[in-house]
């Protein structure tokens, strides 16, 4: 990932994470390195146990680096306490304070700072309206909606205008409906207030849609950093194709190798040109990976072929399940269109046609 | 024919009245058990006292009377009780003193159990708990040996050269204190422990990111939030506390009296039984007085937003 110009609101030098001693002895984090830039929507992406949580607790401070620095604006952050760092933490479960008003919970930030009544008045009220809660202001937190909570939650970590905004999967205990208007909401107060977002998740829509750049990670370890379209369209290992949307893969053989381009014969015995990711140089096998809305379903010979195995409807679009004559599945996925629809019977002899730039060849 | 709204309503009553029912037994036990006896006392301290103790059935007042007031044997003036006061003042300081340092005590050391691992809590616990299965007459002993003059501190202290005479420890305020502390100790941990381990630590974390120190997070998160524990633990203290009996005559002598030594002897050589029985049912409205105030007032917040 090439170091991009700008500041950098947080920078992660060669941290590890290690838990427990001895024999039972778990590195969560894996020598990891990254930037954040400043005003950035960042996301860390990845399965559970991945080491995500674990990164954005030592940015908090909740847990301390076994080894490197976690530089804020240049300072290194690493040994100091949470409460001595300018950054605020929006947690999974909200952690509001069962025994404060929504007003209380907002001001606390700024009370703990020693800031004057009158100030936090203020920005209590400001904050109320930003996440349009003024009229919940006198509340208990137990007697609010989840929705609710998280809007709390959001603007008592808003409050003491943290440098760095972390989000520990924020969204995740809402239903789907209010996730979608949260992921709008989180997004509009990230560009009203200008801070630098560091958002937690393990749900890859969630992440595409909402992030600048995001971070896929892995067993302690990131495996690309770029923007939503960099991590979809051209993944760097297979793990990240993998995990980012619907993906097929084919063995193949390489034939010949020019530049960023190959041509591969697959088992089948067709011969189709894949790209191949930066800095990699493969020899002989190779798997190559091609999305399913990049090939297309056709009766007829396509650049390879096999047997319809099962059509589901998905309203927007319909996923073809194919079963490819070397055995192996693959998956289609065609836009609905009204009209100009092509029917697939379970059973039916397809061909399936590779878009250019369809195919992609990607390290393990 | 009934409407089903009165079907109900009758199957309504029916269930409390079954509910009446089934509880009878217990009532009648609780009734019984914890109002007859009390009557009894009640009753006791308008009778007259009787020459070897017990008590003659004649009303008299005489009992009521001798707990506030003094009656002079030569000239039968009354004046006011002030031994009687000396004595419950001294209970109600040492009792509140003794709850006062087993919160102190007994806060950091619920954390801690409460902050260990699952696995290990159980253990700490029981080791709380150990002490209970030894008999209060043998422990109150064990600390006098601690504790007086040739005792195990003396003794090291010498041996040390840190002093040259014992400092006289037994029979003091402070013997009875320290008695009481390691004595009731557990009973302030273990309501505490309890409200501790329902704390979500995640408001701990929460309070540290918000810019809270140490200090600020026990103050105005954890400590707000184990309060119901507080006032247990109190209450569970300060009331064995303040009507303790052994603990005060084994370390503080027979002049470092407090309340139920009083009332023992009114029972025992005083031969008086009406005062004996008036002065326990003094000392147990002003503990109900004084525990309704506090109760009230370091869980009013609680109850006023509710």
């Amino acid at each position: 990932m090439p170091d991009t110009p700008g500041k950098n609101a947080i920078e992660v030098r060669g941290v590890r994470k290690v838990f427990g001693t001895g024999e039972a002895q778990v590195a969560a984090l894996d020598t990891v390195s990254v930037s954040i830039r400043e005003n950035e929507f960042f996301t860390l992406l990845g399965p559970s146990g991945c080491g995500k949580t674990t990164l954005l607790r030592l940015i908090a401070g909740f847990d301390f680096p076994s080894e490197g620095e976690i530089l804020l604006y240049g300072s290194d952050i690493a040994p100091l306490p949470p409460f001595k760092r300018p950054v605020n933490t929006v947690f999974q479960s909200y952690a509001l304070f069962p025994h404060m008003t929504v007003a209380e919970n907002i001001g606390f930030g700024l009370e703990m700072l020693g800031k004057p009544r009158a100030e936090i008045d203020a920005r209590v009220a400001e904050m109320l309206k930003l996440v349009r809660m003024e009229k919940l202001a006198k509340r208990r937190t137990s007697q609010i909606s989840g929705g609710q909570q998280q809007r709390v939650a959001l603007a008592r970590a808003l409050a003491p205008q943290p440098k760095v905004l972390l989000l520990d999967e924020p969204l995740s205990a809402l239903d789907y409906k209010l996730r979608k208007e949260m992921q709008i909401e989180l997004k509009r107060l990230q560009h009203e207030t200008g801070i630098t977002f560091i958002f937690v998740t393990h749900d890859q829509e969630e992440a595409l849609t909402m992030s600048d750049r995001i971070a896929v990670m892995s067993s302690g370890k990131i495996l690309q950093v770029g923007s939503a379209r960099d991590i979809y369209d051209r993944p760097a290992v297979r793990f990240v194709a993998d995990f980012i949307g619907e993906t097929n893969f084919l063995d193949a053989s390489i034939d010949s190798i020019d530049g960023g381009k190959a041509k591969v014969t697959l088992k089948s015995g067709a011969t189709i040109s894949a790209t191949v990711a930066d800095g990699f140089k493969p020899d002989g096998d190779a798997t190559v990976v091609i999305r399913p809305e990049h090939a297309k379903a056709v009766k007829g010979k396509g650049d390879i072929s096999g047997v319809v195995e099962n059509v589901v409807y998905f309203g927007t679009d319909t996923h073809v399940h194919v079963k490819l004559d070397d055995g192996e599945s693959f998956t289609v996925r065609q836009q609905n269109t009204r009209g100009a629809m092509v029917e697939f019977e379970r059973g039916e002899r397809v061909g399936i046609v590779l878009g250019d730039d369809a195919a992609q060849i990607l390290k393990d | 024919m009934a409407t089903a709204a009165e079907i109900e309503k009758q199957a309504e009553a029916r269930e409390i009245r079954n509910r009446w029912y089934l509880s009878a037994p217990a009532l009648i036990i609780i009734l019984l058990a914890a109002s007859g006896p009390l009557l009894i006392v009640l009753l006791y301290s308008f009778l007259t006292p009787g020459p070897y103790g017990d008590v003659v059935w004649k009303f008299s007042t005489e009992g009521w009377v001798s707990v506030f007031l003094e009656r002079d044997i030569f000239d039968d003036t009354l004046s006011f009780a002030s031994a009687h006061l000396t004595i419950f003042w001294r209970s109600l300081k040492l009792a509140i003193m003794a709850t006062v340092a087993t919160l102190i005590f007994g806060f950091p050391t619920a954390y801690f159990i409460a902050t260990r691992p699952e696995r290990t809590r159980d253990i700490w616990l029981f080791l709380i708990t150990i002490p209970f299965w030894t008999n209060l007459l043998i422990r109150t002993f064990a600390v006098l040996q601690v504790i007086r003059n040739e005792g195990l501190i003396n003794t090291a202290l010498i041996n040390l050269g840190v002093i040259d005479q014992p400092i006289q420890m037994l029979y003091t305020d402070f013997a009875i204190m320290v008695g009481m502390v390691y004595v009731y100790l557990p009973l302030m941990v273990l309501p505490l422990y309890a409200s501790m381990e329902k704390l979500d630590f995640r408001l701990v974390e929460a309070g540290y990111d918000l810019y809270a120190t140490r200090w600020q997070v026990l103050k105005r998160i954890i400590f707000p939030l184990v309060r119901p524990g507080v006032v247990a633990g109190s209450i569970l203290v300060f009331i064995p506390a303040i009507g303790a009996y052994v603990t005060p005559s084994v370390l503080g002598g027979g002049k470092n009296m407090m309340f139920a030594n009083l009332i023992e002897l009114q029972f025992g050589q005083g031969r008086n039984w009406p005062l004996g029985a008036a002065l326990s049912i003094t000392v147990m409205a002003i503990v109900m007085v004084a525990l309704l105030v506090y109760v009230r007032n370091t869980s009013g917040s609680e109850v006023r937003h509710g």
